[in-house]
């Protein structure tokens, strides 16, 4: 298998899909040919399939998704791209109100085939409008799909996945990963929404995370194996709809769990997971579940501050410490 | 009153009785809810039928329209059957969205009826959405786009209507001015009288026409549609317009004068097109009453059939959700 970064693997499926079906485009902010995208997923493919299929707009992000919604409803398959999660508060409505709920209010007449690709995360010093982890707004949000892919694989085959399915989706990318290499195959492929993925196999406890987390979560059982603690790290790749039998099938093996995720503690993706796991597989723990997530605070600006606030491969050791 | 001479009778008495359909169907509907007999809320179109029709009477059966919270009307004018409105309404299983929708979002894509949002404002981008696929799909379709005063003053308004006029897509933005966003007039809103004004800014055609005429909303739609359908972008049409009842359900309107109000009445439009029809020779008395029977027994046979249609099962709330 070839190796190519999680930013190449992205434009990849774009521009196999826009070959696949003319029904495909793209809109958003500078994803033209003068920009390529604000971290260039984009790159290159107005040059191959013109400014009609790759449509740059206006700073807009309501009517980004908004129009992507009303092509989406009358025989197209737009993928927007929104240039930071963050943004996405300007066009909540479009996305939560409209095009998750179209199909449903209208008695399912109307078909949304639509993806928003948006960068979330921090890490970068970018401060409270360029970091935030907001999946759990959308989780929140029936109508929707989540997808949150952590690798170069799972981004071209989930990408593949969002473009071709019937549904709209809040296609979740981290900045950090743009630049994280992979094996991905020769081959068309697509990876289901639904199906998680044990990204490492283990006995003691079982370390559910996604984004970036699941990097950290890695390297964190890398340490642990050296202490003796072997760590299953589970993936679920899309938060909507959730796998919440094979989180609580590697629960059932090891009896413990922590739950990791970039965003607020407070209702967020940790707590979601959490919750089911308590609800429906309570018998199968030997301890108490262990969610590691960022303080309720907006993300900061100055190293030190953002470092404090965003969880790493310490915390996560320290709660698997807690409870095996 | 535009002459008439220029349309044949057929379309004219099309129009008239599908001015009327509106106007019965919200009567009914007004009705039926006295007598508590429609779950939640309503707005009724009443008095502003003349835009509706004038517009979807310029439009194709593969044109778009997207509609509001207040689109009963918008829906009967593209050619839904006022049955299954009805029932939707009323929350039946046979009701265009089978009783998840109502009132406020009805939709009919097998006519190109791409539904109602009643977040003020939200369909002008999804409208703009649609003229974006005509224009990829390499179609000759146009998307009307229906919205009132109070949604030109949402981003949406700005922002969808921007990216129409640079792309130069088929939309026909629709504004039916009735005067009040609810209960606030529209000088508390904004400072001009005009909104078709606004059109300047985008760099595309703003047209301010009489919204109680019929013809003259027609004349400008059709223009509108023939330029989108040439591929020469966007409209703006003002349809100046009044809402006979009040905003929702019983609401007594009372922020509006009496003199206002009596004065908008005179110039029903259905009147005022019954009026000229025959004064034009179009149609006689005998023929608007035999118009406005056939239609009341058509209005009669909805109501029934929303009356005894079932509601939907409880369990059906957990469909649809995803396709």
């Amino acid at each position: 298998m070839k190796k190519i970064t999680y930013r190449e693997a992205l434009r990849e499926a774009l521009r196999e899909e826009m070959r696949r079906d003319s029904t495909v485009f793209l809109l958003g902010e500078d994803i033209g040919r003068y920009w390529g995208g604000a971290f260039k997923v984009t790159e290159g493919l107005a040059e191959e399939f013109g400014d009609e299929r790759v449509r740059d707009t206006p700073i807009s992000e309501s009517a980004i998704v908004g129009v992507a919604v009303g092509a989406a409803i009358t025989g197209m398959r737009p993928v927007a791209e929104i240039m930071f999660g963050d943004l996405t508060a300007l066009a909540m409505d479009q996305i939560a109100n409209q095009a998750a709920k179209l199909r449903y209010m209208f008695g399912g007449q109307a078909k949304v085939p639509l993806v928003f690709r948006t960068p979330f995360g921090g890490g970068v010093n970018i401060a409270a409008h360029h970091s935030q982890c907001l999946e759990a707004w959308f989780m929140h949000v029936p109508g929707l799909y989540v997808a949150v892919p952590s690798t170069p694989y799972d981004a071209k085959g989930l990408l593949k996945a969002a473009i071709r399915g019937d549904n709209p989706v809040i296609f979740c990318e981290h900045k950090l990963l743009y630049p994280i290499e992979g094996e991905v195959p020769e081959e068309d492929y697509v990876v289901p929404f639904g199906v998680a993925d044990v990204k490492r196999e283990g006995e003691d406890v079982t370390v559910v995370a996604t984004l970036y987390m699941v990097h950290k979560a890695l390297k964190a059982a890398e340490i642990l194996e050296a202490e003796g603690i072997s760590v299953e790290v589970v993936d679920p790749r899309t938060l909507s709809p959730l796998d919440k039998k094979a989180i609580i099938s590697s629960v059932k093996k090891t009896g413990r769990l922590v739950v990791v995720s970039e965003d607020c503690k407070t209702a967020g993706v940790t707590a979601e997971i959490a919750a089911t796991v308590a609800e429906e597989a309570i018998d199968y723990l030997d301890a108490p579940i262990k969610r590691v997530a960022e303080p309720d605070t907006p993300i900061p600006f100055s190293p030190p501050l953002e470092q404090y606030v965003i969880p790493d491969e310490k915390a996560i050791i320290k709660a698997v410490k807690e409870i095996v | 009153m535009i002459l008439t001479a220029n349309l044949p009778k057929e379309k004219l008495v099309e129009m008239y009785r599908m001015m009327v359909k509106i106007r019965l169907f919200e009567e009914k509907v007004f009705e039926l809810y006295a007598q508590n007999l429609v779950p939640g809320t309503i707005h009724l179109y009443t008095g502003q039928e003349a835009v509706a029709v004038g517009v979807c009477s310029a439009l194709r059966k593969d044109d778009y329209i997207t509609s509001t919270h207040r689109g009963h009307g918008h829906c009967i004018a593209k050619g839904a059957d006022v049955k299954r409105v009805m029932a939707e309404i009323l929350g039946k299983k046979t009701g265009y969205c089978k009783g998840k929708g109502g009132s406020m979002h009805i939709a009919d894509f097998s006519i190109g009826v791409l539904g109602a949002t009643a977040v003020v404002g939200a369909g002008i981008p999804i409208a703009a959405g649609a003229g974006l696929s005509i224009k990829l799909r390499r179609k000759d379709q146009v998307v009307a786009c229906f919205f009132g005063d109070g949604a030109s003053n949402q981003g949406t308004f700005h922002e969808g209507i921007n990216m129409a006029a640079i792309w130069q897509l088929p939309v026909i933005f629709v504004c039916e001015n009735n005067l009040y966003a609810m209960g606030t007039r529209q000088s508390l809103a904004m400072r001009i009288e005009n909104i078709a004004d606004r059109a300047a800014a985008y760099g595309i055609p703003g047209v301010v026409v009489d919204g109680n005429d019929v013809l003259a909303v027609y004349e400008a739609a059709l223009k509108a549609a023939e330029r989108g359908r040439r591929g020469e972008g966007s409209t703006l049409i003002e349809c100046k317009t009044y809402r006979h009842r009040g905003h929702s359900r019983v609401d007594p309107a009372k922020y509006r004068p009496k003199e206002e109000v009596e004065a908008w009445l005179a110039k029903d439009p259905i009147k005022r097109f019954r009026e000229k029809l025959i004064q034009s020779n179009i149609l006689t008395n005998i023929e608007i009453q035999q118009i406005d029977k056939e239609v009341a027994a058509e209005i009669e046979k909805a109501v029934k059939y929303a009356m005894e249609s079932p509601y939907p099962a409880p369990q059906e709330a957990l469909e649809d959700v995803y396709a």
